[in-house]
């Protein structure tokens, strides 16, 4: 126990920097995910085309080589980063975006095709349909997947410690390699620092689901 | 007959496929050369020995790295090469086990405490330096070769010859290693971490980090491999690093004994012979065996 105590400084740093890579990719995992999904239901073939292959292709590739791509392989092609945590952030956003797309699609294809006509009837575009009349009530019916991606995303956040981010998990290597004596102890250490993060979204998700939920 | 794959599944694997061999493309094939040392006939140990234990069951499990050059390597045939693993044929062959009846492991820097505490393998021979912490969980025999760190840059690097060098500058190291431990907190650099020292070398190549820092003798392997893109920023080496092959805690007994064996192989000349089929295929003196640490 004594090396969690002592390196409860460096646990913090890792716990932060993991609670930012989660944020901002969550962030933009669910906006660029959102627009996939309204791609994926949208008149024009190219989109829909176009999300689907994105969808199709981020969702079964293993994430180690989403973070390849972004770390090592843009470089190559000539873009660069200063940090790599810009690359982190790029495969994160962009993996979980694909599963983000497809819960937000099986939450559009849950509204009563009803809810669309009726729109439609009284003269609503496409886009008016979507974002005031499906979007809404497609993203409360998915509360519960959403944030399954969500606590996903925050534990493959640790891949990063593998392309050269120092995030909780990178610290827990370099904590377990300077003290061969207590290696259990400091990965016990990591895992609790990743539950602070995920149980609470957890709890955070059951109440926002009471709050929003809608009788059908 | 249904088809397997859908058309469009086919497309999907086929494209993947491409990808995968592109990326694989750039592996490594490693120096290829080994030995056969002569394994010993019928060795007998005191009852109830490590030694008689492995002796008698005839094979060995010994955990080495598997991606450094010269040192313990594997290429795309499956087998070990290097120094480290010629130390652990020598080793297996005086208790009677001939090198194919080795079972090797992957041990990177961070489970090879771990495997050895669990019993997943017998030795490891895996440019492991000797120091105080590690002792209280493991035992050491050796020192059986004692490199020292240095600075890899690119070939056409010239701000960058000694170590003070890296003051606030990014310098890619392996997380929680003894040399990513030295540059941060007697030079100052700025640790760029990587779980392998071989994925620091990308980083080197794009220009994101100014070098790559371990072992000489590791960079040195790299540097073989590439001499077009990499070079060491200087022949001198600025800590000591002796390595020691790492065993149960306590087995004194087997601790001992290994210790004999490496003096019986600096004096045979088959330590020497080790060192010229890998790592002297890249540094030319071969190195006297360091004075053994008996604890």
């Amino acid at each position: 126990m004594d090396a969690v105590i002592e390196s409860l400084p460096l646990y913090w740093n890792g716990f932060l920097r993991t609670l930012f890579l989660s944020a901002v990719s969550g962030v933009i995992a669910l906006l660029l995910g959102t627009l996939l999904a309204a791609a994926r239901v949208s008149p024009v073939a190219a989109l829909r085309g176009f999300s689907m292959t994105y969808v199709e292709i981020l969702r079964n590739t293993p994430l180690t080589i989403a973070f390849f791509f972004a770390a090592i392989v843009l470089p190559r092609i000539g873009v660069k980063f200063e940090q790599f945590e810009v690359a982190a952030i790029i495969a994160l956003s962009a993996y979980t975006a694909a599963f983000i797309a497809e819960a937000v699609r099986s939450g559009v294809n849950s509204v009563p095709v009803g809810q669309a006509e009726a729109a439609r009837s009284i003269g609503m575009k496409f886009s008016q349909v979507l974002s005031l009349i499906i979007l809404p009530q497609a993203l409360r019916t998915v509360i519960p997947p959403l944030i399954n991606i969500l606590i996903a995303l925050v534990k493959n956040s640790s891949v990063a410690g593998a392309f050269f981010v120092l995030e909780l998990f990178g610290y827990g290597r370099q904590l377990a390699n300077a003290n061969g004596d207590q290696v259990m102890a400091v990965l016990l250490g990591v895992a609790f620092f990743y539950l602070l993060i995920t149980v609470p979204l957890g709890i955070l998700a059951s109440t926002v689901e009471r709050k929003v939920a809608i009788a059908r | 007959m249904k088809a397997f794959f859908t058309r469009r599944q086919s497309l999907l694997v086929a494209a993947s496929a491409a990808l995968a061999l592109s990326l694989s493309a750039c592996g490594g094939s490693g120096t290829g050369t080994t030995s056969n040392p002569t394994v010993a006939e019928k060795p007998s140990f005191a009852a109830g020995s490590t030694m008689a234990k492995l002796s008698s069951a005839g094979t060995i499990k010994i955990g080495t790295k598997y991606d450094q050059p010269l040192f313990g390597q594997v290429g795309l045939d499956g087998k070990p090469v290097g120094f480290d693993v010629e130390m652990g044929k020598l080793i297996a062959a005086k208790l009677g086990i001939p090198a194919d009846k080795i079972e090797w492991s992957e041990t990177v820097s961070a489970n090879r405490e771990p495997f050895i505490e669990q019993g997943k393998v017998d030795l490891v021979i895996a440019t492991y330096t000797i120091n105080d912490k590690r002792k209280q969980v493991v035992s050491f025999a050796g020192p059986y070769y004692e490199a020292g760190q240095a600075l890899m840059v690119n070939k056409d690097n010239t701000s960058i010859t000694k170590p003070e060098d890296v003051k606030g500058k990014k310098v890619c190291s392996v997380t929680g290693s003894t040399p990513a431990a030295t540059i941060v907190e007697k030079y100052q650099a700025e640790l760029v971490p990587a779980a392998t020292y071989s994925a620091c070398l990308e980083p080197l190549r794009n220009k994101q980090v100014e070098a790559v820092t371990t072992d000489n003798v590791i960079l040195a392997g790299f540097v073989d491999k590439e001499p077009d893109a990499f070079k060491l920023a200087s022949d001198e080496t600025f800590t000591k690093e002796p390595y020691g092959i790492g065993l149960k805690k306590d087995d004194t007994e087997f601790r001992n004994w290994i210790n004999d064996q490496l003096e019986s192989f600096a004096k045979d000349g088959s330590y020497k012979k080790a060192w010229e089929a890998t790592a002297g295929s890249v540094i030319k003196t071969a190195p006297d065996l360091p004075a053994i640490v008996r604890y």
